[in-house]
């Protein structure tokens, strides 16, 4: 299944915020989208989940849904959005409420889900009681009980701490690389984008446009090593040079309003 | 900078000298500053200060201080609210007042939820409701209570009715508030994953909405207990208010704090419950 984003284009009021975005997720494909603060990446994530219309443009997919799938445009939070009245294995169990599954398929799923992201001794406990990482570990679970085709990663890891980044980004490569789920993935931090993406996208500033495409070849598996550290840091110092200069005028334009 | 060099670890210390740096600039404790601002529970207190304020009272009509039959002797009052108790005459009151209360507070809290939870999710109601809600609810609700006199007559209703009035308005505000307070990121999860409207409003809405809610209760709980006591004084035989106004007219200042007395555990009572309820409805938190 592939997902078709052709000429989306949105603005809040008479605030244009996006502007003829051309964008192909293969299956499979993890495709990072960073660009400076307000150049709306995360409107566009919301409009291809469909929690936003675009005032123009399309989002479409073409192949078939897996047939296990039952949503599979899936977001996961940078704020976790997690349900702090219900234990974890309920806040996983959430999606599956409304469809009609037999209680053995249910609690598979959740079952499925929970021994993925290391959940399992954790499926009685409440949110506040876990940190920052666990209660991300609980958003992913989440999405992952519903199958997704694509998921929607909204700068899911920009609430969480350096080292805890680092363990989360080590769990995400290790689904996608068991379950080749394909993500969009949002993030204003260029080495998550290095470390995780087939390809980065680069949006400049408001009204974000696609400023450049760039495929990171190294597999995603060697790239902590030191063998991958030359190429990234040069890729690393292209990306930071097209989006430096816009991120400086985005700055000031947010400390002039 | 001198601290900076006193921290650095110095070289010429290795022979075994004293670095002459120390000498020069001599350590200085930074004096601690973080004191205070940290409330702390002192569970003996409340009771000692209760204990020490009847103490006083007490003293004050045993030495002469105060006339006792403007200020009767918390023993006095303690003897008055035994003989309440053991004639029934206190149940009888009592019994009165909480089922006004209790028929007042579940007709004005219902209709507040259901009015509280339109305007919170439907902007049509919102723009209707908040500016009549805004507009009604500092009238003092006991002002109507001759107007409902004459539509209900002088019985029960007219009495529920004001409370249910003065319940009313504090649950729509409660609930509003709490329900526009959910955050916009869990109605958008909820709505990320397909959940149906009635769904989002079941799972997300009202669990999340509960807290603000029940604070709402605590204030309509008290409105209650205060509209039942003034209707009860303007148009009442039997029932607290009546009791506490009968007992005024009479001099019977005893009988009259035995009654006031009543109130102030019956409003604890009150928000000891809600309390309970809180803590087993909200032991997520």
């Amino acid at each position: 299944m592939e997902l078709i984003v052709e000429q989306v284009s949105h603005a809040y009021g008479a605030l244009p915020v996006l502007a003829g975005i051309d964008l192909r997720v293969a299956a499979g494909e993890v495709v990072v989208v960073v660009g400076p603060s307000g150049c709306g990446k995360s409107t566009l994530l919301a409009i291809v989940g469909g929690l936003l219309q675009p005032a123009g443009g399309s989002v479409a997919m073409s192949g078939a849904v897996p047939a296990d799938s039952l949503n599979p445009f899936t977001f996961v939070f940078q704020d976790f959005a997690l349900l702090p009245w219900r234990s974890v294995e309920c806040n996983v169990a959430l999606p599956l409420e409304h469809h009609a599954l037999g209680a053995g398929e249910r609690r598979a799923r959740v079952d499925d889900a929970l021994r993925r992201t290391g959940l399992a001794e954790f499926r009685a406990a409440f949110p506040k009681q876990l940190s920052g990482g666990m209660r991300q570990r609980v958003g992913i679970a989440r999405a992952l009980v519903v199958r997704p085709a694509v998921l929607l990663m909204d700068e899911p890891l920009s609430a969480l701490d350096a080292q805890t980044r680092e363990l989360l980004m080590d769990d995400f490569l290790a689904l996608w690389l068991d379950r080749r789920v394909a993500a969009l993935y949002v993030t204003h931090n260029l080495d998550e984008a290095l470390r995780l993406a087939d390809r980065i996208v680069v949006l400049s500033r408001r009204p974000g446009r696609i400023r450049a495409v760039v495929p990171v070849a190294i597999p995603q598996r060697e790239r902590a090593g030191k063998a991958a550290r030359g190429e990234l840091g040069r890729l690393r110092a292209e990306l930071w040079e097209s989006i430096r200069a816009e991120a400086v005028d985005a700055d000031r334009e947010m400390l002039d309003a | 900078m001198p601290t900076a060099r006193c921290s650095m670890p110095d070289t010429a210390a290795s022979d075994g000298a004293e670095p002459a740096i120390r000498r020069a600039v001599p350590f200085r404790a930074i004096p601690f500053r973080g004191g205070g601002f940290a409330p702390q529970p002192r569970r003996a207190a409340p009771l000692v200060a209760f204990v020490a304020i009847v103490a006083l009272w007490q003293a004050a009509i045993a030495l002469g201080w105060l006339n006792p039959v403007f200020l009767p002797s918390p023993w006095s009052i303690a003897l008055a609210l035994r003989d309440l108790v053991v004639s029934g005459e206190l149940a009888r009151h009592l019994a009165a007042s909480l089922s006004r209360i209790a028929g007042g507070w579940t007709v004005g809290t219902l209709c507040g939820l259901a009015v509280g939870l339109a305007m919170g999710l439907f902007s049509l109601a919102r723009g209707i409701g908040l500016p009549v809600v805004s507009a009604l609810f500092p009238i003092p609700k006991i002002a109507l209570l001759p107007l409902f006199i004459l539509w209900f007559g002088i019985g029960e209703p007219s009495k529920v009715a004001v409370i249910a009035l003065g319940v009313f308005f504090p649950t729509v505000i409660a609930t509003f508030s709490a329900v526009d307070g959910v955050p916009r990121s869990l109605i958008r999860m909820a709505q990320g994953f397909g959940l149906p409207f009635a769904a989002i409003v079941r799972k997300v809405v009202l669990p999340g909405a509960l807290p603000g809610i029940l604070a709402g209760f605590r204030i309509s709980v008290s409105i209650a207990l205060i509209l039942v006591v003034a209707a009860e004084m303007i148009g009442a035989r039997v029932g607290i208010g009546a009791f506490v106004l009968s007992a005024g007219n009479l001099m019977q200042t005893d009988q009259l704090m035995a009654g006031v007395a009543t109130l102030s555990l019956l409003g604890l009572a009150f928000g000891l419950a809600l309390s309970a309820l809180e803590k087993w409805l909200l032991r997520w938190r």
